[in-house]
């Protein structure tokens, strides 16, 4: 046998752990703020979570004598124009917010992978008619077709999560496209076709996981759109309707009629959703560079 | 050579690419004729170095053979059967029988896949990976086989250098152990102190387990250490074929003496005065290719007649073969 070449050996007698303890240690170790942008993520679900048992006053719980008053203990957030508590407000708005954000922004991916993965890596013609598809929907603007779509269907919440995962998935195809087209001419991808491997096991096993740093990247940018077009259609009266409290429904209603009475009214429900979005993208990238093992050991 | 050893027989082999122009109303403004008559014989265990310069054809034909692209003309026999147009379910029993060895070590592996998934792919791919355990040995066993130790099987290719990349690439190979492998430059991208290790893992590997190799490469030295005979191709076709101590000893077509001629001897010395045959011009393009004989456009002894007449390649005994106009008067 020829010289065999050594390399480190150290590596490879690491102690084999639970790999899901391991995969936490290496966030906190290797990206602390990807970690703290989690927690902080996580706080925001758990308490859209448990609304119920957190909310001092219920989200819809009028007290006239208590109107537009500023941030105090009593009211942590203040009260609106028609005394309601906004942190309670803020606490329902998060559950809505963070379903309405996470389920649309993962359907939404999983729709743009199967449309991007099955044109990128068949072609052909399949590829054309489908993205001419896809160009004629992107060429219009996509505020009109949302509010043709709900007009129709109606607003409300599953109505909401469907329409805007159909929107932004269709969209987010020609990304993942892009990506599968320039993963699909590595040699690897050739030679598992040359072993025989099947079209499912090729998407699976070779394309998928080598396009996850465009798939996280899409889906932490989605959840902050989603949220904010969800809030542009509440603004409208096509999003969840009121009295039920979402960010965006915050957001554009009392708080900006109330803007300069009592500035707290937008200042919440927007600190929500830019804390959100933002931890979303930093724990999205922290997520991507943790998966690629070529990053690992490195930092 | 007795039928019952030939292993694979390529006769004819065609392999022309249209060029369309335009999306919608496409039409075929012209054809690249990559491979254009390729014929070959490869017994059990033999190993046939293909050279020629780059866009020769030399990895098309390989291709074509794996059947990883559809062959425009002729018959390709593997193992008895005529393969040249299986369709995808009759083409996977045939993959079990012939792997590839790819140029890149680092682009042939999935960065994203341990080694034991790698090398376990094929095995998993023809459903001989249910025995965990009987598995995890076999990949022990490959790695083994090809110098690596089997305690590396759960990093990543990255972590890995050229030459052991190289090695997994060929442990892959190996693991169905398959009666032929194409070898498509499996050195070239290797640092030469790599090559001569990784070169002679091939040699070694063949004398022990007995698969033909298909080798496809430019660099003559290499082809030399491992080859039993030795193809020339220029532009699509074959130009030369012979035993390799004949080939380099006395090679008869004046495009191998060009490119043995072009080969540096490592004594300055003898390099500053040895004989040298130039070769000028360029490869003519092979969608439009010369008249008569392909090479007569850069051929510093072409005649009259290798402007019209195209030369076949005639036998000449003894496994020689030669397609030049030179030889036909010799013969």
């Amino acid at each position: 046998m020829t010289a065999i070449e050594q390399t480190n050996a150290s590596l490879g007698q690491e102690m084999r752990r639970n790999p899901a303890l391991q995969f936490l240690g290496r966030l906190f170790r290797e990206k602390p703020f990807g970690a703290a942008a989690g927690i902080l993520f996580l706080i925001f679900v758990l308490a859209g979570l448990f609304a119920d048992v957190l909310a001092p006053y219920g989200f819809n719980e009028i007290n006239p004598i208590q109107r537009l008053k500023p941030p105090s203990w009593a009211h942590l957030f203040g009260t609106d124009n028609l005394g309601r508590d906004l942190f309670s407000r803020c606490l329902y708005g998060a559950r809505l917010s963070v379903i309405i954000g996470f389920s649309a922004a993962f359907l939404a991916t999983v729709i743009s992978v199967v449309i991007g993965a099955l044109t990128g890596y068949l072609g052909g013609r399949f590829d054309l008619v489908t993205q001419r598809f896809v160009d004629a929907y992107m060429s219009f603007p996509e505020l009109v077709i949302l509010i043709a779509v709900v007009s129709v269907v109606g607003p409300g919440m599953p109505q909401i999560i469907g329409v805007l995962s159909l929107a932004f998935g269709i969209a987010g195809s020609r990304i993942i496209r892009g990506a599968v087209v320039s993963v699909r001419e590595h040699m690897y991808v050739h030679a598992s076709q040359s072993i025989g491997a099947s079209t499912s096991r090729i998407l699976w096993r070779h394309i998928l996981p080598n396009i996850m740093p465009p798939i996280i990247v899409l889906f932490t940018t989605r959840v902050g759109a989603v949220i904010l077009v969800e809030s542009g259609l509440s603004f409208l009266g096509l999003g969840v309707p009121p009295p039920a409290p979402t960010w965006g429904g915050l957001l554009s209603g009392s708080g900006r009629t109330y803007m300069f009475q009592g500035p707290w009214l937008a200042l919440a429900p927007g600190l929500c959703l830019t804390i959100v979005v933002y931890a979303t993208n930093v724990f999205g990238d922290a997520l991507r560079d943790l998966l690629d093992p070529r990053m690992r050991g490195s930092r | 050579m007795s039928e019952a050893d030939v292993l694979l027989r390529v006769d004819d082999l065609q392999v022309h690419f249209p060029v369309h122009k335009g999306a919608v109303f496409r039409k075929q403004v012209a054809t690249v004729k990559a491979v254009d008559g390729v014929s070959f014989q490869l017994k059990r265990g033999e190993t046939l170095g293909l050279v020629g310069e780059s866009g020769c054809g030399k990895s098309t034909t390989g291709l074509a053979i794996l059947r990883m692209l559809e062959p425009s003309g002729g018959r390709i026999e593997f193992e008895g059967q005529d393969i040249t147009h299986f369709d995808k379910s009759s083409l996977r029993p045939l993959r079990r029988r012939m792997q590839m060895v790819y140029q890149d070590p680092f682009g042939s592996l999935n960065p994203r896949m341990k080694v034991r998934d790698i090398i376990g792919e094929p095995l998993e791919v023809h459903g001989l990976a249910n025995d965990r355990k009987a598995f995890d040995q076999r990949i022990a066993q490959l790695m083994r086989t090809v110098g690596l130790l089997p305690d590396m099987a759960d990093r990543f290719p990255h972590e890995f250098s050229g030459g052991q990349r190289q090695r997994i690439g060929i442990a892959r190979a190996l693991a169905l152990e398959p009666a032929l492998i194409i070898c498509d430059e499996p050195v070239s991208a290797l640092d030469v102190s790599i090559q001569a290790q990784v070169v002679n893992v091939f040699v070694e590997l063949q004398q022990r387990l007995g698969m033909a190799y298909l080798f496809i490469a430019h660099d003559l030295a290499v082809v030399r250490h491992v080859s039993d005979r030795i193809a020339v191709m220029y532009l699509g076709r074959i130009v030369e074929i012979a035993a390799r101590d004949e080939i380099y000893r006395k090679p008869l077509h004046p495009y191998t003496q060009a490119l043995l001629a072009a080969v540096p001897v490592a004594d300055p010395v003898v390099e500053a005065t040895r004989k040298r045959v130039p070769v000028s011009g360029e490869v003519p393009s092979a969608m439009n290719p010369p008249s008569g004989c392909r090479f007569h456009t850069r051929c510093p002894l072409a005649m009259d007649r290798c402007r019209q007449e195209d030369p076949t390649l005639r036998d000449l005994g003894a496994g020689r073969a030669v397609a030049c106009h030179l030889h036909d008067m010799a013969a």
